[in-house]
């Protein structure tokens, strides 16, 4: 899109070499004063007022995102709960497909693809065992699909039964297994329906309770705005520096879980690492003993894990994907640790 | 009179239509019907980026038919805070002024990109950054000294033929006169390739490419209308207008290429490499041939030699200072233009010189067009010189 400055050798680059040439040659003699061959040499370095951590980040504020990055952050939906013969719990989720522009940085305005109107789709949640039905009607411009991670009959996989614009779907499975798990559209092409938002995280809860935490939903998302199939904004549920302008307050001594979802497209790779701290890594949520005790996971698309924490120490602490790209780029939030209480 | 007051009406009349119809696409919602739906076109150029410590800025200009809202600014893929003036919305031909405070470090590349409304990026690269310099009597010291080396000493040291040139017979003279044209033709189609590579580089509503049109066909038109005539005179005094037209046509391609050194001073686009010089000057000094050659014969003053070289030379001071505060792709592509048409003109009016010396005689002999192929290469020559 830029012109690029540099082109093959000309007479032009000649003269130019020349007169940087002259300019050395002026710079050696002593008609010059001594700032003016700093001038030339160049050997000015830069003051460190321009290094301020809070210089790298967007400017401006985000609001219409479609969602508000507190509120997703904790919120769950458990659908509308009903009881099958035989006493099994039977939840209804309705989500539908919709063309949505969403602001993905401030200013930056994305025609994206969502579930409900937002993006990330709405964090669904159920219990292992649980029937799980989930109406899908498509109002969008493209066909779409809802394709569960989990283990379900062939048919309810949404990728053959494409849902045409107008069109319906219900998808019927048990929820199992216990763990983590992505929901994304599977129409083709499959890189440009996810990447333009169609996911969203799907918990299902062990039958026996994991223990009583704070609990948190994540989805490392980015948005490619220009189309060039790489990512210009990195983000934690859409918002670049959304916990990093307002952080996330953690209460001292409190376990912390995170339902953290990979579902960046056109980067191989995303990663979390976690400041002044270690923590439990329980991969895809399928066990319930922990993986790993670390500060930084790798994250493969499509991958997830819930990560348990705790901190014992009151501070600012910073949480963001190690690609250091990624996160001067909005992947990048903030833990606020005290023992008050959290608004 | 009625018939003169009829014919105006007549004259103006399809204007006036013109103007309402224009008015009527432009008020009638046509434009809105045509674009329906479709995403606003942005385009975004960048004119000037000046570093200061820890402190990038950059001047914009919006070539394209929309305006444009930039929205954000990365910096070596990082988003980074910024201002902008007059504000982040760039209408038609208007410019902004991005300014980013940022740790850039000495002598490495970095890359800019403004994020727009739409998603858009429009990006720049550093290649080599340095810091700006800035406007104060040492920086017009230094390209005061820039153009004496780069303009006026090659110049002059090429005027120094002119006791050679004096006593050769006259077929030699026409074989440096050829050599001339040969020098001349080389450096007009250096300054049209320059022209039109800076034109590439110019907001696409400026037209880059017919500015090089216009302004190199209409200054050969001009040059042609105004001192053609001179130039065709017989004797000394035609002979002189040729030497004056070719100092200021290739003053003119100075300017143009003034320009383009002060700007790449400014923005720090290069290495240091005095041993270039010499190749330099040998390359240039040919321009100062160039000039002295049609007034061989004529013992010109001494005042008058410099009066010429000055014209051809001290543009290129002018250029580089202009450049170094103020560089605009447009002017310089308009310079580079004018100096290719200025030279064409020149060629023409060297052909004529020689033409009529030789009365019924032909032009092109051995000497002549080998005159002008030397010309050529020692240009070339020169030039391998300068890359090496």
């Amino acid at each position: 899109m830029n012109h690029d400055e540099r082109s093959p050798m000309s007479r032009r680059d000649l003269l130019r070499r020349g007169a940087l040439g002259l300019a050395g040659v002026a710079a050696a003699s002593r008609a010059l004063s001594a700032a003016e061959q700093n001038l030339v040499r160049g050997a000015v370095s830069p003051p460190h007022g321009s290094h301020t951590p809070s210089n790298a980040a967007t400017v401006g504020t985000v609001s219409g995102a479609s969602i508000d990055p507190a509120v997703f952050l904790e919120h769950f939906d458990y659908g509308t709960v009903s009881r099958a013969a035989g006493g099994r719990t039977v939840r209804e989720f309705r989500l539908h497909a919709v063309d949505r522009e969403i602001e993905v940085a401030p200013g930056v305005w994305y025609p994206a693809w969502t579930y409900n109107g937002q993006v990330p789709g709405p964090t669904l949640r159920a219990t292992e065992g649980d029937l799980v039905r989930v109406h899908f009607r498509n109002s969008g411009s493209h066909a779409h699909t809802i394709h569960f991670h989990g283990i379900h009959a062939a048919r309810m996989d949404g990728v053959y039964e494409v849902v045409e614009p107008g069109q319906s779907y219900v998808y019927e499975f048990e929820a199992r297994p216990f763990g983590l798990h992505p929901y994304h559209c599977h129409a083709v092409p499959l890189k440009r329906h996810i990447a333009k938002g169609l996911y969203g995280a799907f918990i299902v809860d062990p039958k026996t309770p994991r223990p009583p935490a704070r609990e948190m939903v994540m989805m490392l998302n980015g948005f490619d705005t220009n189309f060039d199939a790489s990512n210009e904004v990195y983000a934690v549920n859409t918002v670049p520096f959304a916990y990093h302008h307002r952080p996330i307050a953690v209460r001292r001594g409190e376990l912390q879980r995170i339902y953290m979802v990979n579902v960046l497209e056109f980067d191989l790779l995303n990663s979390m690492h976690l400041h002044g701290n270690m923590f439990q890594v329980y991969r895809t949520g399928t066990k319930l003993v922990p993986d790993d005790f670390t500060d930084t996971v790798m994250f493969c698309q499509g991958e997830r894990h819930i990560l348990e924490f705790t901190y014992d120490e009151p501070g600012r602490f910073m949480f963001h994907a190690h690609q250091s790209e990624f996160a001067e780029l909005g992947w990048m939030g903030v833990f606020e640790v005290s023992d008050g209480v959290i608004a | 009179m009625i018939a003169l007051r009829s014919r105006w009406a007549w004259a103006l009349l399809p204007l006036v239509l013109l103007a309402a119809l224009a008015l009527m696409v432009a008020r009638g919602g046509l434009l809105d019907f045509l674009r329906a739906g479709a995403p606003p076109v942005e385009e975004l150029t960048f004119e000037r980026v000046t570093l200061a410590p820890g402190n990038l800025r950059l001047t914009v200009v919006n070539g394209g038919p929309d305006p444009v809202t930039v929205a954000q600014v990365m910096v070596d893929e990082a988003f980074w805070t910024f201002t902008i003036e007059p504000g982040p919305t760039v209408h038609r031909l208007g410019r902004a002024t991005v300014e980013i405070p940022y740790p850039w470090v000495e002598n490495e590349a970095h890359k800019v990109a403004l994020l727009t409304s739409t998603g858009l990026t429009f990006e720049h690269e550093i290649a080599v950054a340095r810091e700006s310099p800035t406007l104060d009597a040492g920086f017009f010291g230094i390209f005061s000294l820039i153009g004496l080396y780069v303009g006026i000493l090659p110049i002059a040291i090429g005027l120094l033929w002119y006791p050679l040139l004096r006593g050769l017979e006259r077929r030699w003279l026409h074989f440096v006169l050829a050599l001339t044209a040969g020098l001349l033709i080389f450096l007009g189609a250096d300054a049209l390739h320059e022209a039109l590579e800076s034109g590439a580089a110019v907001a696409g509503a400026y037209q880059g490419t017919l500015i090089v049109l216009v302004g190199s066909v209409g200054t050969l038109l001009l040059l042609q209308a105004v001192a053609g005539a001179r130039a065709r005179r017989e004797g000394a005094e035609g002979r002189r207008a040729v030497a004056w037209l070719i100092a200021l046509g290739i003053g003119l391609h100075n300017l143009g290429e003034g320009l383009a050194i002060g700007a790449s001073y400014a923005l720090g686009e290069a290495a240091l490499g005095a041993f270039l010089i010499i190749g330099f000057m040998l390359h240039n000094s040919t321009e100062g041939l160039a000039i002295v050659a049609p007034i061989a014969k004529d013992r010109p003053r001494i005042s008058t030699l410099a009066a010429l070289g000055a014209l051809a030379g001290v543009p290129t001071i002018l250029g580089a200072c202009l450049g170094g505060v103020a560089y605009s792709p447009v002017l310089a592509t308009l310079f580079l233009s004018v100096g290719a048409g200025a030279i064409a003109q020149v060629v023409i009016a060297l052909y004529r010189t020689v033409a009529r010396e030789r009365e019924s005689e032909s032009v092109w002999t051995p000497l002549t067009a080998g005159g002008l192929v030397a010309g050529m290469l020692v240009m070339y020559g020169t030039g391998l010189l300068v890359a090496g």
